[in-house]
């Protein structure tokens, strides 16, 4: 059910980037996913199948997922690790004062788009 | 075909709606607050005992989000209260679009204060600005106090948080203290209120936030 809201969150986002940007149709796009975002990839892909064949902009796009390692930031012996194998309690020293560096992201990277002035090249 | 570089998040759109709207209100002198908790946790107990607390002093309007049915919305309109029932269809928050909807239909006459009651989960309308100039969270106590472990995210967002069911801690292990310990370490800056909606026990202070939120607004 999250994923639902995301995708419909992604494609209002790229209506705004297509009006910006004089975007006819969209042939792919490609999100990055913080692998601590809770978001189920597979999910995400159903939902996105779903709902991009209702709408004429990414009607047929392709979507690419990058999973961004996540990594945590031990602010007592200054040093970082991996966040999914050791959670909240850095592995060097113990200390619970860390904090997520990245991979939480929920973001889009990039998107592969016919533009109104290409009509008919492609 | 080009490659658009965009490096957007993805609830940019929705950013930009909720900034929007929580001007648009705040020129009304209208309060919105987004109420978010876990299934049965109280909310509409709570606002209910609060309408009826303040009546005459803080006019409040209620707008409730649900996936469905309009139970909720029926037991604040019997306190004689504004409010309106929001259908989502399934999903599971209320987005800054869903609320511009629902806050257009209700009637705004004198409100100072607008809940939006969001959908009953912890977990996505953490993610979603609604709009609102203040975030509320309910912890009940049956829940347990291990909650902001689980869900860290609700209590970052949070400005407030009140603990409801107060008069059920006999029946259950719940440590007051270690809640609030694990909700300050989140958030240093959350308030944590203490109430029981049922004997009234705390609400007084909880009220007291909330008047003295809803003066700071409207004087703004």
């Amino acid at each position: 059910m999250h994923e639902l809201g995301l995708v419909k969150h992604v494609i209002y986002t790229l209506h705004d980037v297509a009006k910006e940007n004089g975007v006819k149709h969209i042939g792919s796009v490609t999100l990055e996913i913080g692998e601590v975002s809770g978001i189920i990839n597979e999910q995400l892909a159903d939902c996105w199948d779903y709902f991009s064949k209702k709408d004429e902009l990414v009607c047929g796009a392709k979507l690419i997922i990058e999973t961004v390692d996540a990594v945590t930031f031990c602010t007592a012996c200054e040093r970082t690790y991996e966040t999914v194998t050791y959670g909240k309690t850095c592995p060097f020293c113990c200390s619970g004062e860390t904090y997520l560096l990245k991979g939480n992201e929920f973001s889009i990277k990039q998107i592969e788009a016919e533009l109104d002035a290409e009509s008919g090249e492609n | 075909m080009k490659v658009i570089e965009l490096k957007k998040t993805v609830t940019a759109s929705n950013d930009r709606d909720a900034e929007i709207l929580r001007d648009e209100l705040s020129k009304k002198g209208i309060l919105l607050i987004n109420l978010m908790s876990a299934a049965g946790s109280g909310k509409t107990t709570l606002l209910s005992r609060t309408i009826t607390d303040l009546a005459g002093r803080v006019k409040i309007g209620v707008m409730e989000a649900d996936i469905a049915s309009d139970v909720d919305a029926k037991k604040i309109n019997a306190l004689g209260a504004e409010s309106i029932q929001v259908h989502t269809d399934g999903m599971c928050h209320m987005d800054a679009g869903m609320t511009r909807q629902g806050l257009e239909n209700m009637e705004k006459n004198g409100l100072q204060a607008v809940f939006l009651e969001n959908i009953g989960n912890l977990i996505c309308p953490a993610e979603f600005d609604t709009g609102a100039h203040r975030n509320v969270m309910i912890l009940s106590v049956p829940e347990g106090d291990d909650k902001p472990l689980k869900y860290p995210l609700m209590f970052k967002k949070s400005d407030v948080l009140v603990i409801t069911k107060k008069d059920a801690a006999p029946y259950f292990d719940f440590d007051f203290e270690a809640a609030k310990r694990r909700a300050l370490a989140l958030n240093p800056s959350i308030k944590i209120f203490p109430v029981s909606a049922k004997t009234g026990e705390g609400m007084d202070e909880w009220e007291k936030w909330l008047i003295s939120e809803t003066e700071k607004h409207c004087n703004a």
